[in-house]
């Protein structure tokens, strides 16, 4: 394998990875509710943002993250409480304009907090690259990396050994069988949400030392966030996940062999095309209506 | 004149079956739930593609050919599931029928042509006239949203008339209908088929089947069990076995 | 219920407070915000076409939006093109495109189909970013002026009244649209694609129909931005415009060819009006988008509508 070639492969799965995270909230929520999260990327971006505004209270850094992460989630639990709850039943589109507009809300919010500036953040272990096979590696690159293979992990366990998690899953599954076996929905709603601002954070926090961040960073991200969460099959999270792997790699091995102008472009060509071959994504379930 | 037969293999829910529907008498499809009587239908109306067999209107073969073009030949139906265009009003829902007989050129419609708007008015009062004819004359002006379930089910029967069929399937008509209703149905059924239209139904309830087919085909698990008019069905020990054993108590 | 009555006493109406506006704007910038209401009111009535009517949805229009303005630039602008001439370009050129993107497209159902239009118009404006030889890039370029036969179209007061020409055809045609068996097959398909069917609804050729014809009709508004800006960037197709477009169609109100009108006019002078707010006014904006959304689903004007107990505009 050329250096080159690993390069952009460790640099792909890096973006990648956090595109899996934010894909991975979109999934949860779509799953809890069918409502597409547009403020999703709103959260990443206030992961990151807030991190930095606390570090600079002189806050150690875990506890700028704890605190970082905690606020965010305050803020996905109100969305859903403030926004999505007195909305049931609304057609896709209106909950869709609610979305947009939460995002709009977050971002107008944390312009009035911290400031339009682009802002940077120390890296979790220093900036010296390692060098494995003649490609430099961030430290940081591995924290991403090593952060989200944590989170998959800690997920699936919490899906499959927890009783909470097994809860979300039936629900998601068949909503009306699991509040007739005594399954919280509302609860089960409020917790995607808080799960999905978690995860959101988490990928802001992680991937901010590497770039920088500012109010607007989390509409791209959450785009293409989308797109993983789609490529993998809208509602499967761990698609999901592999989704934001795909297009991450694909987008870093563009931008590094064909074009890097065109970076950005990548992600949505690749769900254009697997949407014109395989309307429900990847992974997706295929459902059929009955007449 | 118009004949049916077809002969599906491979769908599972529907098992080599071989029908023939002559024009005039009125058929019943009836059958255990699961037998694959909805799905018939599905595959009949094209909204299904069979794996296997070939499905002919007329003598031509229709097989695979998308609903809309099956309407456009003369075939229409209702849905077990009503299937209403609850964004529109009752007069509304009934002119959609009547949609293959509309000018539905663009350029025309964008400039309000006048054989647009004289097509539009002719549908409107013929739309009138099916809704009185159906029993809903009360309902005039009244919005889909906010008619009961009795008056739906026969608001998709106007509508499927609308478009003048030769062969209207009804798939579940009297489902959900207490027996006044039903009886209602029935003289509905026999008014529609001897306006020349041959009606296929698909019903549970033994009253309206018994009741007003002429030829009834019993289907089992996706096959064909028997067939024959209601005296023969129900004395086939068959039959009585697989299906009508309970509710030839009841009567 | 007359047929003639409610689409021609609307399109009257308008047409009259069309004509008496100007008594009421006082300077340029009070024409400047209503001819902007106007253009974007153009784009609004075609996406309410598909998506109020025909109950599809598009997060990409704006990218129709964009080429229709960047043909009239590039075309005037680099080669001479006489504008109308360059106009109709654009809408051919986005008619051809959406009709090719629209089969499969049009076969992706709910988020799906929102993911393929978004991923559509990010492209579109991705491209139109990076051409810079072509476009300018992100700084984008400058438009030359309207110029029909000689006769060059420049002033406010003109400007107002070519676009509200174009809005009244506009509104008329989509009117007529909606009340003829075409639109009544567009509004079956949003209430159910299986029953248009058995009724001989072609639903693919209806979806691709409007997409195409909404497509067209922003191609316009956006030709008619570019000359009147004078100026065009990539910001004109971007995500950000998109879901504006989106977000006044179903303030407005869906299935309501007013509304659209209603909703471009309240989210072009809303920002407008938040100003007062400074720095907190994308908080409010966003905070005023989800209270709109939660109170008032169906939008303003039907809302509006039911409330004084009037039928359908």
């Amino acid at each position: 394998m050329s250096a080159e070639f690993l390069q952009f492969l460790i640099s792909g799965v890096t973006v990648g990875a956090t595109y899996g995270l934010v894909g991975l909230g979109f999934a949860l929520i779509y799953n809890a509710s069918h409502v597409i999260n547009f403020a999703q990327g709103e959260f990443v971006m206030l992961g990151g943002m807030a991190t930095v505004f606390l570090l600079g209270f002189g806050l150690p850094l875990p506890l700028a993250i704890a605190l970082a992460v905690a606020m965010t989630v305050l803020a996905g639990l109100a969305l859903e409480r403030f926004a999505i709850e007195p909305a049931k039943g609304a057609s896709t589109v209106t909950l869709i304009i609610i979305t947009i507009g939460a995002s709009i809300f977050l971002r107008g919010g944390a312009q009035v907090a911290w400031g339009r500036n682009f802002h940077s953040m120390p890296a979790f272990s220093g900036n010296d690259p390692i060098v494995v096979g003649g490609a430099a590696i961030l430290p940081q690159s591995l924290w991403v990396m090593g952060g989200t293979a944590l989170v998959v992990v800690a997920l699936r366990w919490f899906f499959n050994r927890t009783r909470t998690g097994k809860a979300m899953v039936a629900s998601a599954h068949n909503p009306l069988a699991a509040q007739l076996a005594g399954i919280n929905g509302r609860f089960i709603l409020l917790l995607s949400f808080g799960l999905s601002a978690m995860l959101g954070s988490i990928a802001g926090i992680l991937i901010a030392p590497i770039s920088l961040t500012y109010p607007g960073v989390g509409i791209m991200l959450g785009l293409k966030g989308f797109c993983a969460a789609i490529l993998g099959g809208l509602g499967n999270p761990m698609g999901a996940v592999l989704g934001g792997l795909i297009l991450g790699i694909s987008e870093a091995m563009t931008a590094g062999y064909i074009s890097s102008a065109y970076k950005d472009a990548v992600a949505f060509v690749i769900i254009l095309a697997v949407l014109f071959f395989l309307p429900s994504g990847l992974f997706g379930t295929r459902g059929t209506e009955r007449v | 004149m118009s004949s049916l037969s077809r002969s599906f293999g491979g769908l599972n829910a529907v098992d080599n079956l071989d029908l023939v529907i002559e024009p005039g008498p009125i058929h019943s499809i009836i059958g255990p739930n699961g037998a694959g009587k909805t799905t018939l239908f599905n595959l009949i109306s094209g909204l299904y593609r069979p794996t296997g067999g070939n499905v002919f209107f007329e003598n031509k073969d229709v097989t695979g050919q998308p609903a809309w073009k099956l309407a456009g030949l003369g075939l229409s139906r209702t849905f077990q599931n009503l299937q209403i265009f609850f964004n529109m009003s009752a007069v509304e829902n009934v002119m959609v029928g009547m949609h293959l007989k509309c000018d539905t050129r663009f350029i025309p419609s964008l400039l309000r042509s006048r054989s647009v708007v004289r097509d539009d008015r002719k549908n409107r009062e013929r739309a009138g006239e099916l809704l009185e004819f159906v029993g809903l004359g009360g309902y005039l002006g009244a919005e889909a949203s906010a008619m009961p379930y009795g008056a739906l089910k026969r608001l998709e029967i106007a509508r499927a008339l609308a478009a003048g069929p030769k062969v209207m399937l009804l798939d579940e008509p009297a489902a959900g209908l207490n027996p006044a209703e039903t009886a209602a149905i029935d003289d509905l059924i026999r008014e529609i088929a001897a306006a020349g239209v041959t009606v296929v139904l698909v019903e549970h309830d033994m009253r309206l089947v018994m009741g007003v087919s002429d030829h009834i085909f019993v289907l089992e698990r996706g096959r064909l069990l028997a067939e024959g008019n209601g005296h023969e069905i129900r004395h086939n020990p068959d039959v009585v076995a697989a299906y009508l054993g309970e509710s030839a108590r009841d009567r | 219920m007359n047929l003639g009555t409610p689409q021609t006493g609307g399109v009257l109406a308008f047409a009259i407070v069309i004509a008496v506006l100007p008594l009421f704007l006082p300077n340029a910038f009070f024409y400047d915000v209503v001819i902007l209401i106007g253009i974007n009111a153009i784009a609004c009535v075609g996406l309410n076409l598909l998506i109020g009517y025909a109950g599809q949805i598009s997060l990409g229009h704006a990218g129709f939006f964009g080429i229709g303005a960047y043909v009239s630039a590039v075309l005037t602008d680099a080669h001479g093109w006489p504008p109308l001439a360059a106009l109709l370009a654009g809408m051919l050129f986005v008619g051809l495109l959406s009709f090719v993107l629209a089969r499969p497209i049009m076969r992706l159902k709910g988020h799906y189909l929102a993911m393929g239009t978004l991923g559509m118009g990010v492209i579109i404006s991705i491209v139109l970013t990076q051409e810079v030889e072509l476009t300018g890039g992100p700084d984008g370029m400058p438009v030359a002026a309207l110029s029909v036969f000689g006769w060059q179209a420049s002033g406010e007061k003109v400007w107002y009244w070519i676009v509200a020409a174009v809005l009244l055809a506009t509104v008329w045609l989509a009117l007529n649209l909606i009340a003829s068996p075409v639109g009544r097959a567009l509004r079956a398909v949003h209430g159910s694609e299986v029953a248009a069917q058995t009724l001989g609804v072609d639903v693919v050729r209806y979806k691709v129909l409007v997409f195409v014809t909404s497509a067209v009709l922003a191609s316009l508004a956006g030709s008619l931005f570019a000359h009147y800006a004078g100026f065009v960037t990539p910001d004109e197709a971007d995500f950000i415009h998109s879901i504006q477009l989106v977000t006044m169609v179903v303030l407005g109100g869906m299935a309501s060819v007013f509304g659209a009108v209603a909703g471009a006019a309240i989210l072009t002078v809303l920002p407008q009006m938040l100003t007062v707010f400074h720095d907190y006014e994308q908080l409010v904006f966003g905070a005023v988008l989800i209270g709109t959304m939660i109170f008032m689903r169906r939008g303003l004007v039907p809302t509006i509508g039911a409330l004084l107990g009037k039928g359908r505009l």
